[in-house]
């Protein structure tokens, strides 16, 4: 426990080391208005990546329906903030969020979670496209007008401290016991079982939990943007979230991060490109498949721990 | 019982587009257990190829048709050949986001260079329509439902009959063992894919002179729905791809009639979803063990 303590002290100095360089750029105007939005939506990216890939990466379930979670969370928030215009108000329409996204996730996870591979891809689709065509078309959410004039509540480090907070969970959850039982179900669904384990209960407990998580990247857009309508939640946005994954490396939390960053700056420099940027950007994300189809990270994660144990030339055999 | 009749005739001929489209994704998923997502954007390629022919060239329509299925048939060959053949070894995972992002290439591509506007089809048939017990029922709508019907037994005699057909059938079973015996696998994975890019290029040109507009976006909707038809009718089965798709128009239309137009694309989830728990290989899934 004590030697852990010294790893979490680093991580903590990390983040708040990149709070204040972030903080100290805003300040001095390095980062304007525009980078700051671009910080933002890479923010929410992470958010909604980190909790895809916990369940694509580490329980092997292959969701494309992430944006349908997403969609369930900006929602709710957007109404329970437009109610309640207060920090308190977020705060509830985070937890309103976060609890439709799970009910909703354990109502269709425990049927469809049976399903595998591909089949359960366009199933969980189906139910993202259902979620958004429901929304569409009820009275409370305005439907395909959308929702407007939601109270910023959201800022970049409200993101921020979301981030790290939403990141600290995940991989706090991959690195306990479930987290462990979760990836044997990815590993080998038929040996975990044979050792007790209670594959369907792994693999919605990660599918619960990825789409809580991803109720708060939706509340977060729906917060900072302050307007969302249906269209926003679509299968391209399910699709946007898997390239993000699969980019930086199925199974690597750091790789999401680095390619959430490295998408967002993409699409920031294309910004001047017009018509032409979505045609650069097909083509990029063809050429990384073609040449890195691991993801630019494959499975690499980076380890405070192993950074030190590296300087003492191994040794603890940990 | 005329409005079920009219029903039936509208969506018998949405269902055959969306099964000529589910053909092509269930020979690619059989034969190299991928999605090709790209594949909605090849039936957009053929509408705008039969757009050009028609206007520029003053084609007919036969002669548009053929020219779109043999033009599509190149165009998927080459997208398999730089896109997807340098991925074959990798995670399936890779090789669906390349697909994605092929997609994602044609559909901005196209708009980049033709711009993203509808564009109205030009009449290359004269319409006419007969009445059939009732039911308006439009020379275009029979045009589709035969030329998918033919399309769809040639395709049957392709795989059944040919040796190629038999290659098919071969490599979708075991590629390694195939290799053993001979097959070259490489290219008939080629020969799948300007197949199944062929039926689609027909159906965009039948789709874009029965809707009358064509844009780079079209493929994205039907491209998923005929995904979904495919999964529906068993993925990997000739004869799932073609009922899923008639399945899937009908449901489609069927809804539309109900007065539940806003609905009718979570209806089709809905009926995939249960249609997945009750038999998760598809409606004839297992029933049939040869698969393409």
């Amino acid at each position: 426990m004590k030697k852990n303590l010294k790893y979490n002290a680093i991580w903590l100095a990390i983040a708040i080391l990149g709070y204040v360089l972030i903080y100290a750029l805003e300040m001095v105007g390095v980062i304007d208005q525009f980078a700051e939005t671009t910080l933002v939506l890479i923010g929410i990216n992470i958010i909604l990546a980190t909790s895809l890939n916990l369940v694509i990466g580490f329980s092997g379930q292959f969701s494309l329906g992430h944006a349908g979670f997403m969609a369930l969370g900006a929602y709710s928030s957007a109404l329970v903030t437009s109610a309640i215009p207060s920090v308190g108000g977020f705060l509830l329409g985070l937890l309103v969020g976060m609890i439709v996204a799970g009910i909703v996730a354990l109502v269709v996870g425990i049927p469809t979670l049976r399903l595998n591979g591909d089949y359960l891809a366009i199933a969980t689709m189906g139910v993202a496209e259902i979620i958004r065509i429901i929304l569409n078309n009820l009275k409370i959410t305005n439907g395909p007008a959308g929702l407007y004039n939601i109270p910023m509540l959201a800022n970049w480090s409200t993101v921020y401290v979301l981030v790290v907070i939403t990141t600290l969970i995940i991989v706090n959850f991959v690195h306990s016991r479930n987290g462990r039982a979760v990836m044997s179900v990815r590993e080998d669904e038929i040996a975990a079982e044979s050792i007790g384990i209670n594959t369907t209960k792994y693999k919605i407990i990660a599918f619960v939990l990825g789409a809580a998580i991803a109720s708060i990247g939706g509340a977060l857009h729906a917060n900072y943007i302050q307007t969302i309508n249906p269209t926003d939640f679509g299968i391209m946005e399910s699709i946007n979230i898997l390239i993000i994954v699969v980019l930086g490396g199925i199974g690597s939390i750091t790789g999401t991060f680095v390619a959430a960053f490295l998408l967002g700056i993409l699409d920031m420099i294309l910004q001047n490109f017009g018509t032409l940027r979505m045609v650069l950007y097909s083509l990029a994300l063809i050429l990384i498949m073609v040449f890195k189809p691991s993801g630019l990270l494959g499975t690499w994660e980076f380890s405070v721990r192993r950074l030190f144990t590296h300087k003492k030339a191994k040794g603890d055999a940990e | 019982m005329h409005t079920v009749l009219q029903q039936l005739v509208n969506g018998l001929s949405l269902g055959s587009i969306y099964a000529l489209l589910a053909l092509g994704y269930t020979m690619v998923y059989g034969i190299i257990k991928l999605i090709n997502f790209a594949h909605g954007d090849i039936y957009m390629l053929g509408a705008f190829w039969g757009y050009y022919v028609i206007n520029q060239w003053h084609f007919s329509f036969w002669p548009a048709l053929l020219s779109a299925m043999v033009f599509c048939a190149l165009a998927g060959v080459i997208i398999e050949y730089l896109a997807y053949r340098p991925l074959r070894n990798s995670p399936r995972i890779a090789a669906l986001i390349t697909a994605i992002g092929v997609s994602f290439l044609l559909e901005n591509g196209m708009s980049y260079l033709f711009s993203s506007n509808v564009r109205n089809f030009p009449q290359a048939m004269h319409v006419k329509s007969y009445n059939f017990f009732g039911a308006k029922v439009s020379n275009i709508q029979i045009l589709i439902l035969v030329v998918s019907i033919v399309l769809m037994i040639l395709l049957q005699l392709i795989i059944r009959r040919t040796k190629m057909g038999k290659a098919m059938r071969a490599v979708s079973v075991d590629p390694d063992a195939a290799q053993l015996i001979g097959i070259n696998i490489d290219r008939t994975i080629s020969f799948t894919f300007a197949l199944g890019s062929a039926l689609a290029g027909a159906a965009g040109v039948m789709i874009g002179l029965y809707y009358n507009s064509i844009d780079p976006l079209m493929g994205m909707t039907p491209g998923i729905k005929a995904f979904v038809a495919a999964v529906l009718g068993g993925i990997g089965l000739i004869p799932g791809a073609a009922l899923g798709g008639f399945v899937i128009g009908i449901l489609e239309t069927a809804t539309q009639a109900l007065g539940f137009s806003a609905f009718k694309d979570a209806v089709v989830y809905v009926v995939l979803i249960i249609i997945l728990l009750v038999r998760p290989a598809g409606i004839l899934g297992k029933n049939i063990k040869e698969k393409v």
